[in-house]
């Protein structure tokens, strides 16, 4: 059993922002303002809010949400004592002027993310973050997609654009605990002493705790959850599960367990549209490694033209299909419905 | 007299030298010069082996020539940083600038949309706008002729190895410069972009998606009749540039699934982000040259 007594680690709320993926970006106002007043009073000292797809991601692709990325930083900001915001950002889709807005609003950290091969297009987001001195964090999506060497590569060139934190991110949640190790120890051993290191779950196999635990024994200080079990896919680790879980190894995170499974449980269960678990679908994410937000949208294609969930997620991977790349479920559902039936017509002839 | 206009070509990278090797089989455009700033460069070298006048030293080397070899057309493909004072070095000496970079001084040209216009009122700049922005906008316009788009929104996906570093250093220019494409071009009252960029191998065939909600419930007729007749019309130039899927119609939203799948001449089959590009700017050129032929416009007058 590892030893991580008394290591200090930062947990990081993301169902005000994964967990927009599961409401298809339509938690209100008020249930923002009141789950993150919840997670402050409970001791979560970072809350990340923002479109699913992060700043700009209101679209036709992934949905508009039920405010403005703008609205939601501004209604939340001020309610809070203690903890600070976060606000995702996805070069490609949103863009410096969108940083500057959310830097106006008064977020503290601003997490700059990209598909694990795609650092270089960061440059413009990192430098100007750490330019207005924002806790600035670099964020390499499907980080199981390639090789421990070559995530440090990437990681390196976001070091150098000045990201003074890295995420491995398991954006499918297909790694297990040793895919997560082998990633983070190479980056603890070759970046920056001072540079932090981050890990972010899905639960998709169950895996997000223990995953977060090998991340934390690797050599990581910052870890994404979300209150409730919120998130993409069949959510990301549980917030409340993992603090217990720490509470009794002795690593401290400064969360209240009782408070913030009230929080799960009170204000973030009674929002959920289903319950965000492990059915066949999600476990076909995280069996298959597919990006997580994936899941809804291959559930609705699946109503619209009858071909599988399943099928098209295994097709999606199948063809690597890196993250916001929700358009080609559709269309691959579309070319799928058309050579089914011309199958059938050919048995039927 | 040839109807042909000569042309040079500024910067002779794989946008450049693609761009040489179409205009090479071009019927109204006979390429002369390729600019560079390395001599070593690969791309210079390549241009000289085709029998093209290089030079090392930017557009400077060659300006003392322009109206020797009576340089008409340029296109630039070097980077929004040195198009301005390019354009204004050319224009200066009446050739009409084309410009592939994300600098867009002068008009956005989608050439099956606003290319005649232009060539008509031979606007001495016009701006290509961007891979993505030639693959989709044609298809937004297409909607907006039948009825008012309330909203366009494209996403474009690239392969990994198509993506240079020029758009991968300033990403957020391609997002601007689209969207404002979709707008202008497009006509729809807002526009969105956004560019998705896969690693995946093989590389993938560039794929562009186009959303759009019209203001009304869409005529699914009359827009179905537009967008095929406009595939057909970018097809002329760009042949492997596909309709995949659509148009799909669900209340006010038209959504439509495309392919690029480029010549294969300089640049690879997989990069019809590129493709597209040097075939449009080619096109425009062409326009000029053939609207010069027929008299249509008069190019600037220049001492015989």
């Amino acid at each position: 059993m590892m030893n991580l007594k008394g290591r200090k680690i930062t947990v990081h709320d993301m169902s005000l922002r994964d967990g927009m993926h599961a409401k298809q970006h339509q938690i209100s106002i008020e249930e923002m303002k009141s789950v993150s007043q919840g997670l402050d009073e409970a001791g979560v000292p970072l809350i990340e809010v923002t479109h699913g797809d992060g700043l700009g991601g209101a679209s036709v692709n992934w949905g508009f949400p039920a405010a403005s990325d703008e609205e939601y930083l501004r209604a939340v900001i001020p309610g809070l004592k203690n903890a600070k915001v976060s606000a995702l950002l996805l070069p490609g889709v949103g863009t410096v002027d969108h940083l500057r807005m959310a830097a106006d609003c008064g977020i503290n950290t601003i997490r700059v993310a990209t598909h694990c091969t795609e650092a270089d297009v960061s440059l413009q987001h990192i430098k100007l973050g750490r330019e207005m001195g924002l806790d600035t964090v670099g964020f390499l999506m499907m980080a199981h997609m390639i090789e421990p060497e070559e995530i440090l590569v990437q990681a390196k060139l976001m070091e150098s654009y000045g990201a003074n934190c890295l995420y491995v991110t398991d954006s499918a949640g297909y790694m297990l605990p040793d895919d997560v190790s082998s990633r983070i120890k190479i980056l603890r051993d070759n970046l920056l002493p001072e540079t932090e290191l981050g890990f972010h779950g899905h639960h998709n196999l169950a895996m997000g705790v223990a995953n977060s635990l090998a991340a934390v024994e690797a050599g990581a200080n910052r870890i994404d959850c979300a209150c409730g079990g919120m998130g993409a896919g069949a959510g990301n680790t549980p917030m409340e599960v993992f603090v217990a879980v720490c509470d009794r190894m002795g690593i401290e995170t400064g969360v209240d367990v009782f408070k913030i499974s009230d929080v799960a449980e009170d204000l973030v269960t009674p929002m959920l549209d289903f319950p965000v678990r492990i059915d066949r679908n999600s476990l076909t994410l995280g069996y298959a490694g597919v990006y997580s937000s994936f899941l809804l949208f291959a559930k609705r294609a699946e109503e619209n033209y009858g071909i599988p969930a399943r099928d098209l997620l295994l097709e999606m991977g199948r063809r690597k299909m890196v993250g916001g790349q929700e358009d080609m479920i559709e269309d691959i559902a579309l070319t799928m419905a058309k050579e089914r039936k011309a199958a059938n017509e050919r048995k039927a002839s | 007299m040839s109807k042909k206009l000569k042309a040079a070509i500024i910067g002779p990278g794989n946008i450049g030298t693609d761009l040489l090797m179409k205009a090479m089989r071009s019927d109204w455009i006979e390429p002369v010069w390729m600019v560079g700033v390395d001599p070593e460069s690969e791309g210079l070298k390549r241009a000289k082996e085709f029998g093209m006048k290089t030079t090392a030293e930017g557009v400077d080397g060659m300006l003392a020539h322009v109206v020797e070899d009576d340089i008409r057309i340029a296109f630039d493909a070097t980077s929004a940083y040195v198009h301005a004072e390019n354009s204004s070095k050319l224009n200066a000496l009446g050739v009409v600038m084309i410009d592939l970079t994300p600098a867009a001084i002068g008009p956005f040209c989608i050439p099956p949309v606003n290319l005649k216009t232009h060539a008509q009122k031979l606007e001495m700049n016009v701006n290509m706008v961007t891979c993505g922005g030639q693959a989709t906008i044609p298809m937004v316009a297409a909607i907006s002729s039948v009825q008012e788009v309330a909203y366009g929104e494209i996403i474009a996906t690239a392969a990994s190895k198509s993506v240079g570093p020029g758009t991968r250093m300033n990403i957020d220019e391609f997002t601007r410069t689209t969207s404002a494409g979709v707008e202008q071009v497009g006509g729809a009252k807002k526009g969105k972009a956004i560019i998705i960029i896969n690693p995946a191998e093989p590389p993938m065939i560039m794929r562009d998606t186009v959303h759009c909600l019209t203001e009304d419930e869409p005529d699914q007729d009359a827009i179905t009749k537009s967008i095929l007749a406009m595939v057909e019309e970018v097809k002329k130039y760009v042949p492997g540039y596909r309709l995949v899927n659509g148009p799909i119609f669900d209340g006010k939203r038209v959504s439509i699934f495309l392919e690029v799948e480029g010549l294969g001449d300089f640049l690879p089959k997989y990069a019809g982000n590129l493709d597209i590009m040097t075939a449009a700017a080619l096109r425009t050129a062409e326009m000029f040259a053939e609207e010069a032929a027929s008299g249509t416009i008069e190019l600037p007058a220049r001492a015989a």
